[in-house]
């Protein structure tokens, strides 16, 4: 019974990966439609699939796959030619041989599950049949002993056949098979012949998971030994231990690798993929795949599969146009949908491009307000990449109508959050008309990365390299200096630009004095980047991420943790995690973010002083720094009033009188200006100081709506102005 | 009651005499260096390192509501498996494992816990088993290793 059951399950193994190479087989077959190769290849598949079948005694089974061999062989042996309905009829079998294969898994035996065997078998002889040739020995031999035969050799006659024709007279696939016969193109087939890896074992992936895990506990105790030994005398020991230690180092590295497998793994079920759905949708589709070699952990690949393939339908849905719209428009009938796979800085890219529609960032940003995704106001604002990403946003869907490939307002979000699982990031570019490129960046390996060990109170803490962008050590007066509050918040001054700092100390719930000394680590969450401030750095190191209990899941701080060369365990943060929950996600996200976990629209303002205590706001995203400049260095050119500023001239505007206030008299040697970029344009506002930032839902109202002034709102209790800061900029003279 | 597992493994915390059933205890550890978690639950005591897996380590002190364990006290670990994971619980001390039969030889009955217990503690358990010489209570493991679900204490998740 045991051995019954290892057979069956090798079986299984086996024939899956058999059909995966079929489906690429036949959708090759397609465009090569006499290979002999290639028909060689599938009949051997479908041979081998029949015999252990037939040696397991699994009827149905064996029933199918023998009117398929028999097509095959015709095929192959060049007495009949590659047609639509033939694909259709092989691919239909191979789904059918997937299904019964998935009722044996489950149960054991193939007459379970609600496979239509009979109607397959019966579209296979309609096949063989409508070839007109005198067909005599499909009918054969298997009829005797299966029961379940003689029912489906009825329909065989009758009306199946038609409809087996029917759909592939309206496919308007790419190729057009061409009806010469299977000598011609023996010299492509030798390129496109499969590398049969003869060379390798299958390995049960419970025994890797546990290798890996052995390798880990292997290098810790190196590390001990290693320790010990350090100031020994014993040659002969020190020299073992050194064996000790690089045996250790590369086995793990080998044991690493073994996790590590190719992305083609993926990509063989695209070929399929994309050739159903072009027929389904009435798409002409050229697809083309490079990198299929790019390896990545066994565990990315399998949580990639579901978004991968989502994208891609989107592309084929979205994307690609009908043919006639593609030939209105000028372009060839035939979209291209490219995939491409590489190695870049120490992740995984993948690109999923087309030439087709592209994303009209009009038309997202009408939908976006209108299913109240983001505000009016906030589209206005938006940039056409950020507008072009909003599809990633829970529910979005632009589909004018749902059709069952894509288009029901879930997916893209899903793909997102899906892919920030692994640790992985998506982004989206298209122009109208030319096409649409997403990029899909992803780690290399969940299991081991390299990550920046700090000190925190005695312990250790491990952050991911991946979030990494630099360290900053401030001291004395440079701290002074360029640490500011606004309102109780740190911020730091670095090279220009505002960055939010967070206390590592703080995060993990404690308070630490203010020390003469600060060490910033500055981190990037989804573009965004803030600043962590610990108390030491230690190293960088490869670490093993592990599992954390589900007692401390929920924990925004943590993504999981490790075990150091000393054997002691080390948590490592999750740096989105505190981004968001230290509230420094949003303040350079703008008001995004806030906008969908929360109905109202909060922005994150700067708060000015203008006037004797009038109160003003802007958006602090459309800050990007804020300088003090002697009042000195101010210098006149006509009316307008400028500073020379990094290789160049800010022209600055006074706020209080470009918003219609009387201009204080101050007799400070300082002014304080907020410098704004847009595109081409840097515009200095001058202020009289900064009081807060605050993160607000505002409500506007027209009160004191004048030049400058686009209304007012509440904010901490007190009526403040909304700059106009397209009005303020156009003072100036800087194209607004 | 439902059929009771008839072999457990005892141990001690805060005088108080409770059973795992051996079925669900992986093995048993003396004091353990730990990790701490913080802004964690407060039940979770730390991480150990379980020969390379890392294991959370709850204290049934803190879990049942108890008085805090003395400074120069160290904990026992019982590793138990619940849902599928680790999980270490530190108590004071370590009993024998025990064997509980009825005078035939059958499994002894579990009785509900008085209903004096206080009900943080009668949460956590299956029911009560009256020895002889002592009152044994018997955990549910998988009850006891739940801390998100339990009442949270303050310092909890931020």
């Amino acid at each position: 019974m045991d051995d019954d059951a290892e057979i069956i399950a090798e079986f299984l193994v086996e024939s899956h990966e058999n059909l995966d190479q079929l489906d690429r087989d036949l959708v090759e077959l397609e465009k090569q439609p006499g290979s002999r190769d290639l028909l060689s290849s599938i009949f051997r598949t479908i041979h081998t699939i029949k015999g252990t079948s037939g040696f397991l005694a699994f009827n149905r089974l064996e029933q199918l796959t023998h009117v398929g061999e028999n097509l095959l062989s015709r095929l192959r042996d060049g007495e009949m030619a590659m047609t639509p309905p033939v694909t259709e009829a092989l691919l239909s079998m191979v789904d059918t041989v997937r299904a019964l294969l998935g009722a044996v898994e489950a149960t054991g035996s193939d007459a379970a599950g609600d496979a239509d065997v009979d109607g397959v078998v019966a579209a296979l002889r309609a096949v063989l049949d409508g070839e007109a040739e005198p067909v005599v020995e499909p009918v054969a031999e298997p009829v005797a002993e299966s029961t379940a035969m003689v029912e489906s050799v009825g329909p065989a006659a009758d009306a199946p056949g038609v409809e087996a024709v029917q759909p592939t007279a309206e496919t308007p696939i790419a190729e057009t098979p061409t009806e010469e016969p299977a000598a011609e193109t023996a010299a492509d087939d030798e390129t496109a012949r499969r590398g049969v890896v003869e060379s390798s074992v299958r390995v049960d992936v419970d025994l890797l998971d546990s290798l890996v895990q052995l390798v880990g506990e292997l290098v810790l105790t190196r590390n001990q030994v290693l320790q010990r030994t350090e100031d020994q005398d014993d040659i002969e020991l020190v020299r073992a231990v050194q064996r000790l230690d690089l045996v250790a180092s590369e086995l793990q590295e080998g044991i690493m690798k073994t996790r590590m497998q190719p992305i083609g793994q993926v990509w063989s079920k695209m070929p399929r993929v994309v050739r159903d759905l072009a027929v389904q949708l009435g798409r002409e589709v050229d697809l083309r795949m490079e990198g299929h070699e790019t390896e990545l952990d066994r565990s990315l690949l399998e949580a990639l599969k579901g978004p991968l393939t989502h994208l891609v339908r989107n592309a084929l849905d979205h994307g690609i146009e009908r043919p006639e719209a593609r030939t209105a428009a000028g372009k060839p009938a035939q979209g291209r949908l490219q995939l491409r796979a590489f190695h870049e800085s120490g992740q995984v890219v993948i690109e999923i491009s087309d030439d087709g529609a592209g994303i009209d960032p009009d038309k997202i940003a009408a939908a976006a307000v209108q299913r109240g995704v983001i505000t009016r106001d906030q589209a206005a604002r938006m940039e056409t990449r950020e507008i072009v990403n909003l599809i990633f946003r829970p529910g979005f869907s632009t589909a004018a109508e749902v059709t069952n490939v894509s288009g029901r307002g879930v997916g893209m979000d899903v793909v997102r959050t899906n892919i920030e699982r692994i640790g992985g990031t998506v982004d989206m570019h298209s122009q109208v008309g030319q096409g649409t490129t997403c990029r899909v960046r992803i780690p290399l390996t969940l299991a081991i990365i390299p990550a920046l060990v700090v000190g925190e109170n005695g312990e250790t803490y491990a952050i991911p390299q991946a979030n990494l962008v630099e360290l900053v050590r401030l001291e004395g007066e440079e701290l002074d200096r360029s640490v500011e509050h606004l309102a109780g918040a740190p911020v730091l001054r670095l090279r220009g630009h505002l960055l939010p700092l967070v206390s590592l100390a703080e995060v993990l719930g404690r308070r630490r004095p203010d020390p003469d000394a600060l060490t910033v680590v500055v981190v990037q969450n989804d573009g965004q980047r803030f600043g962590l401030c610990v108390e030491e750095v230690h190293d960088t190191q490869e670490i093993v991420v592990k599992p954390i209990g589900r007692q401390l899941k929920s924990l925004p701080t943590y993504a999981g943790a490790t075990i150091m060369g000393d054997g002691r365990v080390a948590l490592i943060l999750d740096v989105p995690g505190i981004a968001h929950a230290h509230g420094v996600a949003q303040i350079t996200e703008g008001s995004a973010e806030s906008s969908t976990s929360e109905s109202t629209d909060s922005t994150a303002l700067l708060v000015l002083e203008v006037s004797n205590g009038r109160r003003a706001a802007l958006p602090l995203r459309e800050v990007s720094r804020l300088e003090e400049f002697d009042v000195a260095r101010i210098e006149r050119s006509g009316d307008a009033e400028a500073v020379q500023y990094r290789d160049g001239i800010l022209p600055l505007v006074r706020l209080t009188s470009a918003i219609g206030l009387a201009e204080t008299v101050r007799d400070d040697d300082q002014v304080s200006v907020v410098v704004h970029e847009a595109e081409n344009r840097r515009v200095g506002i001058v202020i009289d100081r900064v009081l807060d930032v605050v993160d607000a839902a505002i409500v506007p109202s027209d009160v004191g709506r004048r030049a400058g002034v686009l209304g007012s709102a509440v904010i901490q209790d007190r009526v403040t102005d909304l700059v106009d800061l397209d009005a303020v900029v156009a003072l100036t003279g800087v194209g607004a | 009651m439902a059929a009771a597992a008839s072999q457990y493994c005892t141990f001690w915390v805060d005088g108080l005499f409770f059973g795992v059933a051996v079925s669900e205890v992986q093995e048993v550890l003396r004091y353990q260096e730990l990790t701490a978690v913080p802004s964690g639950p407060e039940a979770v005591h730390g991480l150990i390192n379980l020969r390379g897996q890392i294991v959370t380590a709850l204290d049934l002190r803190c879990r049942l509501g108890l008085p805090p364990r003395p400074e120069d006290a160290l904990p026992m670990n019982v590793i138990i498996r619940s849902r599928g994971e680790v999980v270490s619980l530190l108590v004071d001390d370590i009993g024998d494992v025990i064997t509980v039969e009825n005078r035939t030889g059958g499994a002894l009955a579990l009785e509900p816990a008085p209903a004096n217990v206080p009900s943080i503690v009668q949460d956590v358990i299956v029911g009560v088993l009256p020895l002889p010489e002592s009152i044994l209570l018997v955990l549910d493991a998988d009850r006891a290793a739940d801390v998100a679900a339990a009442p949270e204490p303050t310092g909890g998740t931020a």
